[in-house]
């Protein structure tokens, strides 16, 4: 089906509230009220596009993928294929580099796995260099998404290797000082996120990659938060490793992938075994295809792939610069709307300086869930807790806060019904 | 009832998650027990100690530290005023009865006279999401006051 907006238009409030035709969702009401919904950051909404080609999937091609020669297969198999292509170009990927995952947080988990089998001495002489032991560091930041932490701790207690992080400042941003004293020769593995979840900071990636690669470290890069809202080429930033999840940007839940260097996903060792993934098994060992192939076992996640391709071609149809320019729009707006208000800390970046559409606060009086609950109430949904970054909250003292965060459908107007609510917020409970 | 927020946030709830009655731990004389309980949702967290007296038939005093959004200040405000006196079958019929009002979704009408300012949490179960912050204290307690039972 064609697109409310014609390829390439620039997102301004105009062409925005055009572009919500093809989100039926954002046209309804919450409460009494029109849905502002800045809780993009947690989970985007589905274009009619991306629900319409799991739904032509399901009616006219549904069967199995890479198993059958019959027709409905072949074009199943056709489908799953064309969508690798168009998310591994999307993303300045060759198609043979990027993995289907359930998530970000499974393609994490599938390379600190297959790291730790390395470790274990599975996947023969040309895994060895992924092997992690004692006296090794594997290094991370202090602003990780739970996703992006819990897997090295696991690798680290599994290798007998030694967890280090970089550091913040005291707004929540990456201490860059810092990180050349952490990432040192010790280094085998340097994960970071590429668009803080919770701060809003977008990292300086060329600068972290250049200190992996003067110490040999492997580089692996959460990609959660830029890839839906920036123009991303792994090739171009050189990184190793990278995963994102579907859900984040316009496609459904339960699809995600990683990003690998070709070369070194053809070394690593598999991660989840069993059907698909093999070529030749006897009852004591097996062999596996090359990759993406071998680390997908399994019945795949076949409508959900096509729906992320069709979500990757809606992007595309309005441009990811266009994105990325209506975004920063968004989140200076939001920047500068919380900046004038009293008792209320922006977290991250202060206005002016550069972010990405999402920004979070510390309310001074009020938790996180009460202000939450307040701004529900006017329609307006914004995701409270930690967001999965315990320790990003503590090191800034707080154990919650509250986050609005924007995307392609949001207006001036979302940010200024959020900054209008969000000034009663303290009045109401009295503080 | 009231409907939407007010019917959450009555002024006796926002009164109790300011005074926050019980709030610090007391050194505690008589037989007791600490519980600590944790939403990893909101980050909510609260370490009580429920104190019996020495037939520890009755609880004795409730005291409380922690940090969360005013729904479960407001209740572990309110439970330290509400069950220091009770004896421990009655207590424990009414953590059931306020647990069950706020599993409710508003249908049940708590009884005032039995839950004093208690009954100010029937609002509240018409907002399922913050069921768990109206619990958090009196798990808390329940768990605590079974332990002070049998503590040494």
């Amino acid at each position: 089906m064609s697109y409310a907006l014609e390829p390439n238009t620039p997102l301004t409030n105009e062409s925005v509230t055009k572009l919500k035709e093809d989100f039926p969702i954002l046209n309804t009401e919450v409460n009494g009220h029109p849905l502002t919904y800045l809780d993009s950051g947690a989970t985007s909404q589905n274009p009619l596009q991306v629900i319409n080609a799991e739904y032509d999937f399901y009616t006219k091609y549904n069967s199995a993928v890479h198993r059958g020669a019959h027709t409905l297969a072949v074009e199943s198999t056709d489908l799953f294929e064309d969508a690798r292509a168009t998310v591994a170009n999307f993303v300045g990927a060759q198609e043979n580099e990027l993995v289907w995952t359930a998530n970000a947080t499974e393609a994490l988990n599938l390379v600190t796995y297959a790291l730790g089998n390395a470790s274990a001495g599975i996947g023969g002489e040309q895994a060895k260099k992924f092997a992690l032991a004692e006296g090794d560091e594997i290094v991370v930041t202090e602003q990780e998404h739970h996703a992006n932490l819990i897997p090295w701790q696991i690798l680290a207690q599994k290798t007998g290797a030694t967890l280090r992080w970089i550091p913040l400042e005291s707004n929540g941003t990456l201490n860059y000082e810092e990180a050349e004293k952490v990432i040192t020769e010790k280094a085998k593995v340097v994960a970071f996120t590429h668009v803080s979840n919770v701060a809003g900071s977008i990292t300086d990636v060329a600068t972290l990659v250049k200190l992996a690669r003067k110490v040999g470290a492997f580089v692996v890069l959460d990609a959660c938060q830029s890839v839906p809202h920036l123009p991303v080429d792994f090739h171009a930033l050189d990184v190793d490793f990278a995963a994102f999840s579907g859900h984040k940007m316009l496609a459904p839940t339960g699809i995600g992938a990683l990003y690998g260097k070709a070369d070194l996903l053809a070394d690593l060792p598999v991660f989840l075994t069993g059907g698909s993934m093999i070529t030749k098994v006897t009852m004591t060992e097996a062999e596996f295809m090359a990759p993406p192939t071998k680390f997908e076992a399994g019945t795949q996640k076949v409508s959900q792939a096509i729906g992320l391709a069709a979500a990757v071609r809606y992007l595309q149809n309005i441009g990811m610069e266009n994105v990325h320019a209506w975004e920063a729009q968004l989140g200076q707006r939001l920047a500068e709307g919380i900046e004038s208000l009293d008792g209320v800390r922006l977290l991250g970046p202060a206005a002016g300086q550069e972010r990405a559409g999402l920004a979070s606060i510390h309310v001074d009086g009020v938790h996180p869930h009460d202000v939450g609950q307040l701004l529900d109430t006017q329609g307006i949904a914004v995701r409270v807790g930690h967001h999965c970054a315990q320790p990003l909250h503590r090191a800034l003292g707080i154990t919650a806060s509250t986050r609005a965060s924007a995307y392609i459908y949001n207006t001036t107007d979302d940010v200024d019904r959020f900054i209008e609510e969000l000034a009663k917020v303290r009045g109401y409970f009295g503080v | 009832m009231m409907s939407g927020l007010e019917s959450l946030y009555q002024e006796i709830i926002l009164d109790h998650s300011k005074r926050r009655l019980g709030e610090g731990l007391v050194e505690a004389s008589h037989p007791h027990a600490d519980n600590h309980q944790y939403n990893p949702t909101c980050g909510d967290e609260i370490n009580l100690r429920v104190e019996l007296d020495d037939a520890r038939e009755k609880i004795e005093k409730i005291s409380w530290e922690g940090d969360g959004c005013s729904i479960s200040m407001a209740a572990a405000s309110v439970l330290s005023e509400t069950a220091p006196g009770m004896d421990l079958k009655e207590f424990q019929e009414l953590v059931d009865q306020f647990r069950e009002m706020l599993h409710s979704r508003g249908k049940i009408e708590p009884n005032e006279e039995v839950f004093g300012d208690a009954a100010a949490f029937a609002g509240v179960s018409k907002f399922v999401a913050r069921v768990k912050c109206a619990m958090l204290s009196w798990v808390a307690a329940e768990q605590a006051a079974k332990e002070a039972t049998v503590s040494e």
